[in-house]
Formats: structure tokens, sequence, C-alpha cells
């Protein structure tokens, strides 16, 4: 199937990479997105939070749980094994 | 106290209106045999079939002769859209649609050739501009778009834009035959009984005189637009309910708007759920929204345990464990999604039982999950 819309993903080197990835490798919707609400708090405002998960409704919901919890979705990228990464900052 | 129980999935399959089961009824006496023949019995089958033909016409404001039936909305959709496609292969193979089409048009266009597909905005309505450059792309065909979001209810701009080069637009408009009027601006158009209140297995599908259309199945007159194998007495109970529901639709309508602005501020109150769709510009009867941290199957099981039947887009609630495509290309939250359809005679009292309920499952699933 042809993507043919504006939604464009690009990797950089520099993006950014957090300290702290949740492993919820395996896990299915939508535990990947408690595992995110209930850590979320333990890093500092400001600071970047990943979850690895091969779910692939966690691609959606993952910046919809940062819409609507106020936080921010910056990037998905791979983690070594292949599994995507998605990387939140805390905000509020 | 019991209450009964509360049906509130009709955007899946509507209760059998009135009309069509006395319809129903009268017609299975005298629709039994093949409308082809010439014999009295075949006769009066076809009789009963043109009855259905006219009424269908009459309430959707278009000529007889665009009017064919078919097995069912999925038919309805493959002949439509692959029809008009199939009378343009000179030109190539794709259909461009929109990211938010129902799984029948999707696997329809899938089948037919590599498609072309454009996203939406977050209200779920069709970004039409990419619509229109999608369609202008070397070997597109043919464009499709739905009249009505079948998950979300948002309305689409269905003849608000012109395709350029002669590309012709296929509707599916199973999501609001008879609920709200036809848009103008297609070519060929589907719906289904079943969604409006008539039987299962009955598809309508219009095809404009004007169109080019051929048979895209096998067929001894490809460009033959007689019925599809029909159910006959099915046939004619669907035109009597959808005669029906054109005529309620006003004060029906009406009143579904109501109870859906009431769910849809009440929902909004609970807190961290996502309720989708364009508040305005919507199906009079539906509403979707999803809880953040919710389970869906634990949703839809807990709330059917308190005796209300309604669907979810939720991966883990569906067969094929994929989450929504329309909430994914919307941006919404595919997980603890539930849809909720109103039928017909869903009161107030109803509404007001289910608002009362919800708020408690919902927080005790996520205190399930430590929440």
């Amino acid at each position: 199937m042809t993507a043919y819309s504006s939604k464009l993903t690009i990797h950089f080197d520099d993006d950014p990479w957090p300290e702290r990835v949740l492993d919820c490798r395996g896990q299915l919707c939508p535990a990947p997105i408690i595992a995110l609400g209930r850590h979320i708090g333990e890093v500092a405002v400001g600071e970047l939070l990943g979850v690895a998960a091969d779910d692939p409704a966690a691609r959606h919901d993952v910046p919809a749980w940062a819409r609507m919890r106020g936080q921010e979705f910056v990037v998905e990228r791979p983690a070594e094994d292949g599994v995507p990464v998605y990387v939140v900052r805390r905000i509020s | 106290m019991t209450n009964a129980p509360v049906y509130l999935d009709t955007a899946s399959s509507e209760p059998l209106h009135p009309a069509a089961r006395a319809t129903l009824l009268a017609a299975l006496e005298h629709g039994y045999a093949d409308p082809r023949r010439l014999h009295g019995p075949g006769r009066n089958a076809r009789l009963l079939l043109d009855n259905a033909r006219e009424v269908v016409a009459e309430a959707l404001a278009v000529r007889r002769e665009e009017v064919m039936f078919t097995s069912s909305g999925t038919r309805a959709v493959q002949l439509g859209l692959l029809g008009l496609a199939a009378a343009r292969t000179d030109r190539g193979r794709r259909i461009a649609h929109s990211a938010v089409e129902h799984q029948a048009v999707t696997d329809a266009a899938n089948w037919w050739g590599e498609p072309v597909e454009v996203g939406a905005d977050g209200e779920g309505r069709v970004y039409d501009g990419d619509l229109v450059e999608a369609s202008t792309m070397p070997g597109v065909t043919v464009a499709a778009l739905q009249s009505a979001n079948h998950e979300v209810g948002t309305v689409q701009p269905v003849g608000a834009f012109p395709l350029a080069n002669g590309v012709p637009l296929f509707v599916d408009a199973c999501a609001s035959m008879g609920r709200l009027p036809l848009p103008e601006g297609w070519d060929a158009l589907a719906g289904s009984a079943h969604k409006w209140g008539g039987p299962s297995g009955v598809g309508v599908l219009l095809v404009r005189r004007r169109a080019r259309w051929t048979n895209p199945f096998p067929a001894g007159d490809p460009l033959s637009r007689a019925d599809d194998h029909v159910d006959v007495a099915g046939t004619l109970a669907a035109a009597a309910a959808l005669q029906a529901v054109v005529a309620e639709r006003g004060e029906v309508g009406a009143k579904q708007r109501a109870l859906i602005d009431l769910i849809r501020a009440r929902v909004a109150d609970i807190p961290d759920v996502d309720v989708v769709g364009d508040p305005v510009d919507r199906l009079p009867h539906l509403v979707t929204f999803s809880f953040l941290y919710v389970d869906g199957e634990a949703l839809v099981t807990e709330l059917d345990r308190l005796g209300f039947g309604l669907a979810s887009g939720s991966a883990c609630a569906v067969d094929t464990r994929e989450p929504s495509r329309v909430l994914a290309a919307m941006g919404a939250l595919t997980h603890g999604n539930i849809r909720l359809s109103l039928t017909r005679e869903t009161t107030r009292e109803d509404v007001e039982r289910f608002l009362a309920v919800l708020p408690g499952v919902v927080a005790s699933i996520r205190e399930r999950a430590g929440l």
C-alpha cells in the first residue's frame, strides 16, 4: 500500500535517546501506555522516558497519550533488536 | 430492580423496523420464485422487486433505473467501486481512497490494484485536496470516499470537490443511508439494509445513468445493470424499512442528535477520555470515545454484563488484533475504545442509565491496572 500523506518519519543520529527505557516487549494494548502512565512521574520535568513496545497500537497510542496528558511525544526510533522505542518528554 | 438489556450497536446492525417485519412476512409468501422467469410466480417475484426499486428510488431521490439490488452491502461496495474501475482499465488499476474507509472498500481497492491512500484530520475528515491530487496520479482510475464515517460519525465533504480528468467518484453510504439525505457528486454509491433496519443480506447499489460501469465479476453481459442474485422478500422489506426511516428521520434524527450531544458532554467529564469525531457535522445516532489506560475488551465485557451492548474498535476487542485504522488515521487513542450507536427507540432513560454506570466501570478497570 502506498502511503500518500504528509506524515514522514526521518531519523537523525543526534535524535535524543532517553536514559531510561521501559521494556514492554510482548505486551498488548493498553499495557505499554499503562507503564508510561505509572512511570512518567519518576523522571524529572524536562527529562526523557522511552517505552519499547512491539504492539502495533503503541505507535498510535503513545502520541495520543502525550496529547491527552499534556506531555510531549519526541520521536520513535528502533532499539538494537529492531523493536520501536517511543520517546516522550515529561512536561508537567 | 431488573432492567431490560439496552442495545447500543445499531451502527453494526439495526433491529428490524416494524414496517420491514410486516412486509417481509407478506412477501415471503409471494416472492419465492426467480424474478427472471416468465411464469406466474416468477412474474410475482419480479413485481415485488420492481415495487422495491420504485420505493427505494423515491426514498433516495434517484431514478428507478439507477437502483440495483445486491446480496449485501459489501457486495454493493465491490460491484460499485470495482464496476467503475472495470470500465477504465485502459488507464490503470489504481483506486484512491481515504484512510478512514470501511474495510470493504480498502479490501476491494487492494484486491484490484495498488491503492493510493490519503489521510484524514483529527476529526476523521478526509483532506479532500489530497484526494483530488491523488486522483491525478498515473494509473488512478477511481476515487472512493464514504458519505460519513462508520466508526466516528464525521460527515465527509462528498460533492464539495471536483475530480480532475473525468475520474469517477464512488461513495460508500452504508453508514448514512436513510439517516441523512444522499450527497451529490457521485457516480456510484452503496448502501446496506441492515444498517437502517432492513433485513441483513440486502445491499443497494446506485449507478448514475451517465456513469461508465462494467461488471467486474464474471457475468453473461458485463454491461447489464441487472440486480445481483437477491432475496426478493428481504429486498422488499428493506425498501419498506427505508421508506419508513426516511419518513421518520426528521423526528428520530433530532431526538438522537440531542441524546448524542448529551452523551458527548457527560462522557467528556470522565477523566482522561478522548471523545472523537466532529461534534456537529456527524451522523445523528453515533459517538465514539476512548479511555486512557483501559482495556477495550474488558470495558465491552463489563458493560455487557451490566446489560449494555456496545462495539469497540480497540485491537484487543476485535479478531484481527489490529487497532482501528480509523482511530489511528485520526491520531485518536485506539485502546479503551467504545462506539455507541442508538436505536430509533433508545430513550433518555436508557442513556441516563448508561451514563450512570459508565464512570464506575472505567474507574474500576483503571484501578485494577494500578492507576
